[in-house]
């Protein structure tokens, strides 16, 4: 066979490229418009839409790469060594510039310049600072860090370290695991059901009250306590935010829980017989031998929950809407976006944020460099 | 005290102490695994019941209880769920597949070829892990909103895409840059492209880390709400499950007979993915807690 002359060779790639393009702005156009399937019926012109969509978004990030390759190979040899690497790694990297750091530097840019014409560059900040609700979100979001990572690192720790002992360890694990894969949005429709709220004298069909009443009634029995009544625990301050963390340590015990008992299962046996031997009871073993040398691991975690922590979001947004004194930064900046529209404050709650979470993600990638993880 | 009784002895207390042990471990399931069975429960009982009595009395009585598939029927058709879960199949399956491609062939870029500004490139955009994306709402929802982005699906496909690559190249560089050298060579010695090398030889290769990584995103993704709220949106022809459940709460905030089934509507696909792939999901865990 004649090998095609290069310059046909180059149009026929510009030909398929150029096609590649026209079909998928032609499908996105489709996507685009829910009637064209309408003669379906509902249920199939959703799932046809459903097709287009894998069709056009598997397919077409694929049909891209290989039309940019060939493209590529139809060039000049010296031309194509030059450019192909950059064909493996511009899409990425322009991806993530746009979506990334140009948003970023905008966001830091906008929390500065946003302000009333003549005002100072700082405003924002300073109104932030006064402001006594984005006070008290900041505030939640501290009583949140205080509370949530540890409780979930020493349920997580201790679950590990029982479960260890007992049979059927895989299926114990799984259970506390479970909640990983539900979303905070689910999660906080579950507990919203455990916290339900009847009035007094009505069965209770949260399972929190159920237990409130009944064991407040014992005590009533009793003579211990004069009354019991049902609590609103998504309402009363300060409790309420309590109760939001706890759905936030149902979530997260199951990450610490994975994470340690992987750690725990890598002390070397050796070291805690050594201890035994020596006459250290099981707990003192624990304490002095298997929680030191899994002391990397136990960071890790409480940094990963931690920056989760700083970033909530939904849970709060969905069950209260940040009422009852329970809004944190994040839902703050959210209500400054879209209800007040003040993107000079929504910019400086994302540098507050953004400002929070630095020093705990600089432990975590140190400390995750030094156990030679993903090194 | 003789050997034998202090033998004894702490044979009784290992044994006292592994029954404290099975009942806390025994405790601590109960406590992580009823609030689901409540939700799961009341999603078959019927609004009366569900109203006026707790979950467990049906549990407790389950010949006496009317079960009932009525909720199921009812957010499903009248209530918009099911274009909500195809919302999310949509959603959620390319913004799985994009990142790891991009990500695949950027891994394999940085770590095989050579080019000007390659190190420079992979520190910034590994780098960007530590940005949380609130950092990024407020400009790209400027450009969004003037752009035709807003609401489509290509517009949260790429969205997804940004905020899950930094951690994608960062899991699938370590692990494509360990492969044996070797197999390159005698590919290219046999005239293969590094486009063919790639796709024949590194990606079958790779497939333990891109399926770590495609079950984190793959849940990351199908449960995120912040990011559907803002790019996507809630009206129904584009609202993924999280938001319309979300909506439901707003709504219909006191019917716990369908919240319940609506709830369990959106959990059934991840815990699918999930118990199935429980083993890739921990190796990307154990790689991935550093995402931010």
């Amino acid at each position: 066979m004649r090998p095609t002359p290069s310059g046909l060779k180059f149009l026929r790639a510009l030909l398929m490229a150029a096609a590649v393009i026209a079909a998928l702005w032609v499908g996105l156009r489709v996507l685009r418009d829910p009637n064209v399937f309408a003669g379906l019926g509902p249920s199939l012109s959703k799932l046809a839409q459903a097709l287009v969509a894998m069709i056009l978004g598997v397919g077409g990030i694929w049909a891209l790469f290989h039309a940019a390759n060939v493209m590529i190979e139809a060039l000049p040899g010296r031309a194509t060594d030059f450019l192909r690497p950059y064909v493996f790694v511009v899409p990425a990297v322009a991806v993530v510039g746009l979506y990334l750091i140009y948003p970023t530097v905008g966001t830091v840019v906008e929390s500065f310049t946003d302000v009333p014409a003549g005002a100072d560059p700082l405003t924002n900040y300073r109104q932030a600072f006064t402001n006594q609700e984005v006070l008290q979100a900041m505030r939640n979001n501290l009583v949140w860090l205080l509370i949530a990572p540890a409780v979930s690192v020493i349920i997580g720790l201790a679950f590990a370290a029982l479960v260890d002992r007992v049979r059927r360890e895989a299926v114990a694990k799984t259970f506390v695991f479970m909640p990983l894969a539900v979303s905070f949005v689910g999660a906080s429709v579950i507990w919203r059901f455990m916290y339900a709220w009847k009035p007094p004298g009505q069965p209770q069909i949260g399972v929190l009250n159920a237990i409130w009443v009944a064991a407040g009634g014992v005590l009533v029995d009793l003579g211990l306590l004069a009354e019991v009544e049902p609590v609103a625990w998504l309402q009363v301050i300060p409790w309420n935010t309590v109760a939001l963390i706890a759905i936030m340590v149902w979530l997260q015990v199951g990450l610490a829980m994975v994470i340690l008992s992987a750690a725990i299962k890598g002390v070397p046996p050796e070291l805690i017989e050594a201890a035994r031997i020596d006459g250290a009871s099981e707990l003192q073993s624990f304490f002095r031998i298997t929680v030191p040398s899994i002391w990397g691991s136990i960071l890790t975690v409480f940094t990963t929950i931690a920056i989760a922590v700083l970033k909530v979001f939904d849970i709060i947004f969905v069950t209260t809407g940040g009422n009852f004194d329970t809004s944190v930064v994040a839902v703050r900046m959210y209500q400054e976006m879209f209800r007040f529209r003040n993107f000079g404050q929504a910019t400086t709650m994302a540098v507050i944020l953004l400002l929070a979470v630095l020093p705990l993600m600089a432990i975590n990638i140190r400390n995750l460099r030094r156990q030679g993880v993903g090194a | 005290m003789t050997t034998a009784t202090v033998a004894k002895r702490l044979s009784a207390k290992t044994g006292r102490s592994r029954w404290l042990v099975r009942l806390a471990v025994v405790l601590i399931v109960a406590v992580w695994t009823v609030p689901s069975l409540g939700l799961l429960t009341n999603s078959f009982r019927t609004s009366v019941d569900s109203s006026s009595t707790g979950w467990w009395t049906s549990l407790f009585d389950p010949v006496a209880t009317a079960w009932t598939l009525d909720n199921y029927n009812r957010v499903l058709t009248s209530g918009g769920l099911f274009d909500a879960l195809v919302n999310s199949l949509i959603v959620t399956i390319p913004s799985t597949v994009i990142p790891i491609t991009l990500a695949a062939f950027a891994a394999f870029g940085f770590a095989w070829l050579k080019f000007r500004g390659r190190s420079l490139m992979f520190g910034v955009l590994v780098g960007l892990i530590v940005v949380p994306l609130q950092l990024a709402l407020v400009p790209m929802l400027k450009i969004y909103q003037s752009t035709a982005l807003t609401g489509s699906f290509l517009g949260i496909w790429l969205a997804h895409t940004g905020f899950g690559l930094p951690l994608a190249v960062f899991l699938l560089y370590n692990y494509i840059s360990q492969l044996p050298k070797d197999i390159f060579e005698s590919a290219y010695i046999d005239g293969a492209s590094p486009y063919t090398a790639f796709t024949k030889l590194v990606l079958p290769l790779s497939v333990p880390a891109l399926a770590s990584f495609a079950i984190l995103q793959f849940l990351w993704v199908w449960n995120d709400f912040l990011v559907a709220l803002v790019f996507l949106g809630t009206s129904s022809d584009v609202a993924v499950l999280t938001i319309e459940l979300a909506s439901i709460v707003g709504s219909r905030g006191e019917a716990f007979h369908l919240l319940t089934a609506a709830a369990f509507v959106s959990m059934v696909i991840p815990m699918i993915v999930f118990l199935s792939l429980q083993r890739y999901f921990v190796r990307g865990l154990l790689a991935g807690s550093v995402k931010g």
